[in-house]
């Protein structure tokens, strides 16, 4: 004896939901992120020197990586949203599928650029 | 705005400035990925952060108008996501209004901060 | 009908169906497969053939009037318009009732809450206009009209409800079906209720709930896309909160 079934992954595997699923993920992540950014920020108060000594911190790969993911974060993100944007104050052209595959691809170019340019 | 505001009236406030804020956002953003990808080529150093933004008001203005942007959506967004995950705790309007203030505070401390260099 | 032939075809189907109610478990039966075999088919053939004990809902099975939904395979469909070739994983289907609904017995749900809902977000068309007057004149190719008519096929067949995780997580959630119905009215210009229909689905029950994640729309048979409507009524609602609308302010 069990309970009856409820909804699972086989009712969300589809390409709209997936994109909401990234957009709220990507948000949450962001949000716990910002403080910190903002923190790391604020040492800049100190002077260029504080500054300079709490940025050599992020000089670690942890800190490296955790840019890269926050940059392709933030670029799921923002493509995410002006697709949610489109649909919510847009006229009606169906779940705008064609921006998630753009929100896909410019994430990785995002990601792609990021390593490229920070050594 | 003396009478308390209906519950239905919140919830369509709070969506619509979401959703203003997430315009703003969306410009801020693009603006500050490519910053990103300019600045971090050869590394990134403290001097060269100040450089660019010490005394730059252009700088100071976006990034606050950038912060304040945040500071809008981003509670929002969280209260949204920790009242369907923890639907009768009550936790949601106090971590967002928390998440806010780091924010708005955290935040404005930074545009000061690398505005002034330290020099207050 | 086709005599079934058991040197043509290779296994029969594992069909595994929801017995009992908010308690219970899935029951294997072996159904004889059939070209052209709907789900509907199947479920028959079950209750008729192998357990008459078997409940479940159909009236028209030729994909009119919705009674037939089910969930098949995980996701919500009409069952009458699914073909087992179309969903079959192996040799195995697996049959349940709609999602998000109270189940009274086996693959027959209470459908209820999902009516109330529908009169909860005022989706009823009132008017103020008596046989002595002329008839509304409403031009078709209007833009309010073509909203209205974009949602107006809606047979309540409960699928998009069915599909909806935000009715899962949130039970007072008014639903897509309601919200689609309560936007074709709001795009009827001869309803007088459009006041009281903005107040009811503005509200954590109402529009600002849906994510836009378009199970709904995916799953719709009749192809209409509540994401659409809804996202019509959260600007409507918006600016009625806080700029006022045609009718009032919230």
């Amino acid at each position: 004896m069990s309970s009856r079934p409820r909804l699972d992954s086989r009712a969300k595997s589809h390409l709209s939901y997936f994109a909401y699923a990234c957009h709220r993920f990507s948000g949450l992540l962001l949000a716990c992120f910002i403080p910190l950014h903002f923190l790391m920020l604020s040492q800049s108060l100190r002077g260029a020197q504080g500054f300079g000594q709490s940025l050599a911190l992020t000089d670690m790969w942890v800190f490296k990586f955790g840019e890269w993911v926050l940059v392709i974060l933030l670029a799921v993100h923002l493509t995410g949203g002006l697709r949610l944007l489109m649909i919510e104050f847009g006229s009606w052209h169906g779940l705008r599928k064609g921006w998630i595959q753009l929100s896909i691809l410019f994430a990785i170019a995002c990601g792609l650029l990021f390593l490229y340019f920070a050594n | 705005m003396g009478q308390a505001m209906n519950p239905a009236v919140l919830q369509a406030k709070l969506w619509y400035a979401q959703r203003i804020s997430a315009m703003v956002l969306g410009i801020c953003v693009a603006i500050h990925l490519g910053i990103i990808f300019y600045a971090i080529r050869g590394g990134l150093t403290a001097q060269e952060i100040l450089g660019r933004t010490q005394g730059n008001l252009a700088f100071a203005i976006f990034y606050e108008l950038f912060v304040i942007a945040c500071f809008v959506h981003a509670p929002i967004g969280i209260a949204n996501i920790l009242q369907e995950t923890f639907p009768s705790s009550g936790i949601a309007k106090p971590i967002a209004s928390v998440l806010g203030l780091l924010i708005l505070i955290l935040g404005s401390a930074a545009v000061f901060g690398v505005y002034s260099a330290g020099s207050l | 009908m086709r005599p079934y032939n058991r040197d043509m075809a290779n296994t029969d189907l594992k069909v595994r169906v929801w017995r009992g109610a908010q308690e219970g478990e899935f029951v294997q039966y072996l159904v004889p497969r059939n070209p052209n075999q709907t789900v509907l088919d199947v479920v028959t053939y079950v209750q008729r053939k192998l357990d008459p004990t078997l409940s479940y809902r159909f009236a028209c099975r030729v994909g009119m009037c919705g009674s037939c939904a089910m969930t098949v395979n995980g996701v919500a469909r009409w069952t009458c318009r699914t073909h087992v070739s179309q969903i079959l994983q192996g040799d195995t289907l697996e049959i349940a009732p709609l999602n998000n609904l109270p189940v009274i017995k086996d693959l027959a749900t209470d459908m209820r809450e999902f009516f109330n809902k529908w009169k909860g977000a005022v989706g009823f068309f009132k008017g103020d206009k008596t046989r002595h007057d002329d008839f509304a004149k409403v031009p078709p190719e209007s833009e309010e009209r073509q909203l209205a008519n974009a949602g107006i096929e809606c047979i309540g067949c409960g699928v998009c409800y069915a599909s909806c995780e935000v009715v899962e997580s949130r039970p007072n959630y008014l639903g897509p079906a309601a919200l689609n119905r309560a936007w074709t009215l709001t795009n009827d210009v001869r309803d007088v209720q459009q006041l009281e229909r903005m107040r009811a689905v503005a509200g954590d029950a109402g529009c600002h709930a849906c994510h836009s994640q378009g199970s709904c729309t995916e799953a719709c048979p009749k192809a209409i896309a509540p994401t659409a409507s809804i996202a019509g009524l959260k600007k409507l609602v918006a600016r009625a909160a806080v700029r006022g609308s045609k009718w009032g302010k919230l």
